[in-house]
């Protein structure tokens, strides 16, 4: 039997992850809710990126769309189920992401990006100026829901958040990871790497590059919702910020940290950047330039990202083992 | 009639320093196939030390009219930072092109903190600076003579800049290494050296825009990622690479920016990236770009 080394890190990860409530201060592990969320948005957003090789620079939108989503479905209609609200930001998500993917997928490479972000700046722009609908620049109230069923009303929101939502959304990711886990090993994900690695070729072999591509964008799009209900849950409030382009930019930067050629790279990046950020910003009221450096140094220096690093390193082991 | 003058004067002078940023990413856009986001933030640095140049000129007591060119070399002399900038992005040419927009990406979120460490986190602005040379006024019609100036020097600019690219014989290398940079490396052109000066030539474009711009607005470290979303719209809707597109998608930007906070507050941005997301959709290679896709 051969041991997949990716299935062991998976494995012993979860594992930490599960125990480190009852280890680490509470504020660490409320810290891990924001990881959740991005890290969710992130295996969608890597389906794009890395698996078609599509490089949406507007994909804060999707966290805005969930967020927002989050706040009309419990603020406005009053649903207190989390279970429902995530259903409906899914649906929500797919069905605006399908015209705008109609749109894009026509396109590769630094036009799909500006399409994208141009869709992400207009969705923004909207948010930002239809005070009446959205709340402006003050955003909209996210209440606290409920989660399969029970209130919790006994745990104050950090006992909550840093309690039953901790587990609540380790099971979200591992979820997330597992169906996502077998898009990319599907023969569609193999389809997507085709179109990928040479889309003509693709075209050739008789394979939908174009539906492919929108399919893609779709998944993506709903796993980024996802991630942005989490994420508004968490702060109580969804607000433009989340969806402007520097928020798209982050989600990029996370996806290259963690490395985007694998497919734990995202969820590393999103650990990575989290503790970081978090750490910068209570060490130097200079922590964006600190990413900034850190991140013009992977670009010239570890393309590959943190995972590709571990990867490198595991074959230089084995081979100083032979 | 004149209020609607006055709009489209409001509208044409921003276009003015639209174009001048714009024209800076499709410069570098054109030759080096890269899409400087920090262009923004050379437009950023420019307004904070054209801030700077104005606060000292006017404690010094210099002339008024030495103001305006004083602001043009200002810009002028910052784009001295644009050869070691160009050395950074060196070492990403011919890699993936999201690798190259994350590093100019990563390039903004640093600038953002020189900006802080120097110049503080609130807004910097001079208090009606813009009216040194007096308003322009006929019947309801007004304007300040500033502004003029700032757009008859953008036209200057432009036209300077054509003169450069068609007639010269550098402006010649220019264009060959943007059409062909392997044949033109072939033929003997230092694309090395070309790649640094039109690197540059883009961050003076940016820094001149940003101390043109500072007497009229305020300095602030979003400057640099708001304006530089705005000046992707121009090159998108222009055509990106197209210098004559940068022009046309300016006037497009600016005037309907001007038009739509009088007539439509809410609709102010998202018109823009409403014709934006119309033109990338029937053609995707924008008013006068080639088509690349």
């Amino acid at each position: 039997m051969t041991i997949n080394p990716a299935g062991v890190a998976a494995l012993i990860g979860t594992a930490v992850l599960l125990v480190l409530p009852s280890v680490v201060p509470p504020y660490y592990v409320g810290l891990m809710i924001p990881f959740f969320g991005y890290a969710i948005a992130l295996l969608g957003f890597n389906l794009l990126f890395g698996y078609t090789g599509l490089l949406s620079f507007g994909h804060a939108m999707f966290l805005g769309l969930g967020a927002y989503g989050a706040a009309v479905m419990s603020g406005v209609l009053g649903v207190k189920s989390f279970e429902l609200v995530l259903l409906a930001v899914m649906l929500g998500s797919a069905v605006v992401a399908l015209p705008i993917a109609l749109l894009c997928a026509r396109y590769v490479g630094i036009f799909f990006g500006m399409l994208t972000l141009a869709f992400g700046m207009l969705f923004y722009s909207f948010l930002f100026k239809f005070y009446h609908l959205t709340g402006g620049d003050s955003g909209m109230r996210v209440p606290r829901m409920n989660i399969l069923g029970l209130t919790f009303d006994r745990y104050n929101k950090i006992e909550f958040l840093a309690g039953p939502f901790y587990y609540y959304c380790l099971a979200l990711l591992i979820i997330a990871g597992l169906v996502m886990w077998r898009i990319v090993h599907s023969p569609f994900g193999l389809h997507l790497k085709t179109i990928r690695d040479n889309s003509r070729k693709a075209e050739y072999l008789g394979v939908h590059v174009h539906r492919f591509r929108l399919a893609a964008f779709v998944i993506s799009a709903v796993f980024g919702a996802v991630g942005g209900a989490i994420l508004a849950f968490r702060v109580g409030l969804a607000d433009p910020e989340l969806v402007y382009w520097t928020q798209s930019g982050q989600l990029v930067f996370m996806a290259v940290l963690g490395g985007f050629s694998n497919f734990f790279g995202p969820i590393i990046g999103a650990l990575t950047y989290t503790l970081l950020q978090d750490q910068l910003q209570s060490l130097t009221e200079y922590w964006r330039s600190m990413l900034g450096i850190i991140l013009a140094l992977i670009v010239i220096g570890f393309p590959g990202g943190i995972a590709g690093l571990a990867f490198d390193l595991q074959r230089r082991l084995a081979r100083r083992r032979q | 009639m004149s209020a609607f003058a006055n709009i489209l004067a409001g509208g044409v002078f921003h276009a003015a320093v639209l174009f001048l940023v714009a024209a800076g990413l499709q410069l570098v856009f054109g030759v080096q196939k890269i899409v400087n986001l920090a262009c923004g933030s050379f437009y950023a640095l420019g307004a904070y030390f054209g801030i700077t140049f104005i606060s000292y000129a006017s404690h010094l007591g210099v002339s008024p009219w030495l103001i305006f060119p004083g602001l043009i070399v200002s810009g002028i002399l910052l784009g001295f930072i644009g050869p070691p900038i160009e050395r950074v992005l060196r070492t990403v040419y011919g890699r993936d092109e999201s690798f190259q927009l994350l590093l100019t990406f990563a390039l903004v979120l640093i600038f953002q903190d020189v900006f802080k460490f120097i110049w503080g986190a609130n807004p910097r602005s001079l208090d009606s600076a813009y009216l040194i040379y007096g308003i322009l006024s006929t019947g309801n019609f007004s304007m300040p003579v500033y502004n003029l100036f700032v757009i008859l020097a953008a036209i200057a600019i432009a036209g300077g800049l054509g003169l450069f690219l068609q007639q010269t014989n550098y402006g010649r290398l220019l264009r060959a290494t943007a059409e062909n940079r392997s044949m033109a490396e072939a033929l003997g052109v230092d694309v090395r050296r070309i790649y640094s000066a039109v690197f540059t030539l883009g961050a003076v474009l940016g820094t001149t825009a940003g101390a043109l711009v500072v007497p009229t607005a305020a300095a602030s470290l979003d400057m640099a990622i708001e304006f530089v979303i705005e000046a992707f719209a121009v090159v998108v809707i222009g055509g990106l690479g197209s210098m004559r597109g940068a022009l046309v998608g300016a006037l497009i930007v600016g005037l309907i920016r001007a038009l739509s906070i009088v007539f439509f507050p809410e609709l102010e941005v998202l018109a823009i990236y409403l014709i934006v997301i119309g033109v990338l959709i029937f053609r995707p290679a924008g008013l006068f770009g080639r088509s690349l896709v």
